[in-house]
């Protein structure tokens, strides 16, 4: 909504950073074809009518990274970084698990809601924790969502009692395994997840003042906007999407994994950020970038699988696509190639800006 | 007290930067055991010529002598190892390390088993004890010290290794004055050895006190030399910017006449002792609705300062501040525009553009701040409002969509103007909103502010150029050295002047001032070189 709408949207789409995440997904998508020709196919269940494929289970296996993905993205968008989100997955889905093992009914719908909502409610409360650390402690984003990375998975074991629980609710496992319309429900749920949050964020000024703080954080504070507020906000919102993100993971086994659940979700989150075209050091977000980050990580895992990579190999080859990934959309790298082919750079230039900073010293 | 052969020549120095030209065969030159000032207004080339001295820069064109040698440096370390050494403003020490390690950084005395750190910190302690300061433990770490003592390690680094040329860059800006006399004691001392010190400083007295001759640049150019002792204060102001003393007497303006406190009006706002340590002295001032106040003083002098607090970027440590006859705490920003005050900031690029934001983006962004961010203005309210201050403020491109960093910095400027008068203030700070733009754009905004007044917003128009101020304001205020000295109704026999002629002036009494009340204040640390 912010994007400038120029004369030609079609070129003004291909200058995103994120089309080279696209073009990534469907380079992966037509490996995988090469391999097996059916690859993308899409059948419809002949017994419960649900759609089936490679694709569906792709887009399925994308939600708890997507989740992660759109909190994160707001986090970096203000200069800082959530490294706790993998933890307070487990943290979720551990509350959740438990709760409902000992719960008398656990099927009934009031003990899912219970569960659901206490998963939410703890989550969030660790990322308010982050959030206050950052905004009115201000300690570095880095070193506190550290401490609550240690100490979220800390938290997780006691909660389950160092134990996998597992647990066994209707409505729960309905979510993140059911269909609605032969599509499954819990990626219909995380989209509408995502679209409610970019509507929040776009529709408001929300986002517009955190670009500005992730921007500079001085000239906002100067233009009246209180950075403190904007800081705790994105660290909620990163901490109850990571618990989202924490119940779809479990569900889909209804059972927590303390020290798997979310395990390196982090990485991947931060990683689809990037794709996205999302600066680590803040600054313009897009939400749509980071669900093609997410979708990009999902799709390559599968690969991975697919292509039956053995799996001491898998991690490398993963690196080396999102290396390609970020080189590619990297205006930086591009310039460079580019003087590179023309000329070589004159040697001991000054950058106009940087002259101007040191003069301003005097 | 000078050689007749130079340590320092640098001849027919130019440097250029891409559209600007920083350096325009400059001269320079500089004997050991004299205290030579560097002098010049902001951007005249000062540091320039530092880094072309110490091979941070190399010169476009143009020989660095010294001893007599033609020598190029091509790095800060080449520099030091030909004794030429330079402290910077900010201290570029590491708080955390000790104070010997600090000191012997990158020198450290090396053993057979790596680094002898009894041996190293033998020989801190050594160059710490030409400054006076042996009774420093140097394994205490460095930022248990004093600011001024900090500075005073940084000075030592350059007595591990012989120190020909000492160059000090502003090092007295964030000391008081009992620790000004404490560094002006050591160089001194440094001065007696027979070192060759450049100290550049905003502080005319300060350069008054301790240097022997200066030298004085404008936009890149030499000025001239002089014999500190043979040059009258106005007069190396009016070199420093450049109007010549019968251009300066024939400005004038013609406003209203009538002080603004014998009417009986209330003032808008009316700030009691209002201070704050290290940046400027308990200040009274008086802003009345509608009338443009100017604020004159060399940079450094505390005009910065005192707007800062005016806004509430800044919290004071010390008076009142009442708007309408009630009193105000105004803490933040936030609370700045809340009560109605808009201060545009002189550090555009750091403290003012959200450079990756659009115009539109930058110019509703305090008026969205105000409304908070549950209430965006609607698109279309956006539009009107973008397209007003565009077209009022002839901004260009007049593209809403562009980014303001693809702006030149008189448009980025009119840009911000028109974010603060979108929030309609009663007073509006400006704080070199002149500066460094072309003259266009300085006509139209000097053209806003004078509009912008007869509506009846009250305006702080802050300067360095002091026609400007002079052609502007109602009311000049005059500060220098963190305090105000002057508070003059302006009229057609006001002149830039007399307003040059109040802070040299004021300087002389202050210098003598200060000089009586140091003599009261005993050597606290050491004993340095006879003062």
């Amino acid at each position: 909504m912010t994007e400038p709408k120029t004369t030609s949207r079609g070129r003004d789409l291909l200058h995103r950073p994120y089309v080279w995440g696209i073009a990534a997904i469907v380079l992966l998508l037509l490996l995988n074809t090469l391999k097996d020709p059916g690859y993308l196919a899409i059948s419809v269940h002949p017994e419960s009518g649900n759609l089936v494929g490679n694709v569906i289970d792709i887009l399925r296996a994308s939600v708890p990274i997507l989740m992660v993905a759109v909190g994160m993205a707001l986090v970096i968008a203000t200069g800082g970084i959530d490294l706790s989100v993998g933890s307070i997955m487990a943290v979720g889905g551990a509350t959740a698990m438990q709760f409902l093992s000992a719960s008398d009914d656990p099927s009934s719908a009031g003990a899912s809601a219970a569960a659901i909502g206490l998963a939410l409610l703890i989550s969030t409360a660790l990322g308010a924790v982050n959030g206050i650390l950052v905004a009115f402690v201000r300690l570095q984003p880095f070193i506190c969502t550290l401490i609550m990375m240690l100490a979220g998975r800390g938290i997780a074991k006691v909660i389950t009692d160092g134990r996998n629980t597992a647990a066994e609710s209707d409505p729960l496992r309905w979510i993140v395994n059911g269909y609605v319309f032969g599509f499954p429900f819990v990626f219909v749920l995380a989209i509408g997840i995502v679209i409610a949050v970019g509507l929040i964020v776009r529709r408001s000024a929300l986002g517009l003042m955190i670009e500005a703080i992730g921007i500079n954080l001085e000239a906002s504070r100067m233009a009246g906007i209180r950075p403190r507020g904007l800081l705790l906000t994105v660290y909620i919102f990163s901490g109850a999407l990571a618990g989202i993100a924490g119940l779809f993971a479990v569900g889909t086994v209804m059972t927590v994994d303390v020290t798997q659940t979310g395990y390196l979700m982090e990485l991947d989150a931060i990683l689809a950020v990037v794709i996205g075209g999302t600066a680590l050091y803040g600054g313009k977000f897009s939400l749509g970038g980071a669900v093609v980050g997410a979708l990009l990580i999902a799709t390559l895992d599968k690969t991975v699988l697919f292509l039956g990579i053995p799996s001491s190999a898998s991690p490398a080859f993963k690196a080396v696509v999102i290396i390609v990934v970020c080189l590619l959309q990297s205006g930086h790298v591009r310039r460079r190639l580019r003087r590179r082919r023309s000329h070589e750079a004159p040697p001991g230039a000054v950058p106009a800006d940087e002259t101007q900073k040191q003069e301003a010293v005097v | 007290m000078t050689s007749a052969q130079p340590i320092v020549q640098m001849q027919g120095i130019s440097i250029e930067f891409p559209g600007v030209k920083a350096l325009d065969d400059v001269g320079f030159r500089l004997f050991p055991g004299e205290v030579h000032a560097l002098m010049g207004e902001n951007g005249a080339g000062k540091s320039t010529l530092i880094k072309a001295l110490t091979g941070v820069y190399r010169p476009d064109a143009g020989t660095v002598l010294i001893d007599g040698e033609p020598r190029s440096f091509h790095t800060t370390a080449d520099a030091q190892a030909a004794g030429v050494y330079t402290v910077y403003q900010e201290v570029n020490l590491c708080p955390n390390l000790s104070i010997g390690e600090n000191v012997m950084l990158g020198q450290e005395v090396r053993g057979r088993f790596g680094v002898n750190w009894r041996a190293t910190h033998r020989a801190a302690t050594e160059a710490l004890r030409r400054l006076g300061l042996e009774r420093l433990d140097t394994r205490k770490p460095l930022s248990t010290l004093s600011i001024a003592l900090q500075q005073l390690v940084a000075i030592s680094r350059a007595m591990v290794s012989e120190v020909k040329v000492l160059i000090l860059d502003e090092p007295t800006s964030s000391l008081d004055a009992s620790e000004v006399e404490m560094l002006f004691r050591v160089i001194r001392g440094l001065r007696e050895d027979g070192v060759a010190i450049l100290f550049v400083s905003h502080f005319l007295d300060q350069v008054y006190e301790i240097s022997d001759r200066l030298t004085v640049l404008r936009n890149g150019q030499y000025v001239g030399e002089h014999l500190v002792s043979e040059l009258a204060r106005a007069e190396l102001i009016s070199q420093m910017i450049g109007k010549d003393l019968e251009a300066l007497t024939s400005l004038g303006g013609d406003r209203r006449t009538a002080p603004r406190d014998e009417t009986g009006e209330e003032p808008l706002l009316r700030a009691r002792e209002l201070g704050r340590k290290g940046a400027i002295q308990p200040t009274d001032l008086d802003i009345y609705a509608g009338e443009v106040v100017g604020v004159a003083g060399l940079l450094g002098a505390g005009r910065t300062e005192l707007a800062r607090l005016l806004y509430g970027a800044d919290r004071p440590d010390s008076g009142t501040v009442e708007l309408h006859g009630t009193a105000a705490d105004i803490k933040s920003p936030v609370a700045g525009l809340a009560n109605g005050i808009a201060y545009s900031t002189e550090n555009r690029r750091d403290e003012g553009i959200l450079a990756d934001l659009t115009v539109r983006e930058n110019l509703v962004l305090s008026l969205q701040a105000r409304r908070g961010w549950a209430k965006p203005i609607p698109r279309r309210q956006q539009d009107e409002i973008v397209e007003h201050y565009i077209s009022t403020l002839n901004v260009r491109p007049p593209d809403p969509n562009a980014l303001i960093k693809n702006l030149s910095g008189g448009n980025q400027q009119k840009v911000l103007l028109g974010r603060w008068l979108a929030t309609q203030p009663e007073l509006l700070i400006l704080d070199e909103p002149t500066r460094g733009i072309d003259v266009g754009a300085k006509a139209e905004i000097q053209q806003a502010v004078v509009d912008l007044a007869e509506t009846g917003v009250a305006v702080v128009f802050i300067s360095s150029e002091l026609e400007e101020v002079v052609r502007l304001s109602e009311r000049i205020v005059v500060l220098k050295d963190r305090q105000k000295i002057g508070d003059l109704l302006n009229g057609p026999e006001v002149t830039a002047q007399q307003v040059v002629d109040i802070i040299a002036q004021h300087g002389v009494e202050a210098a003598e001032a200060m000089e009586s009340e140091l003599e009261e204040l005993t050597p606290t640390t050491g004993e340095g070189g006879p003062a």
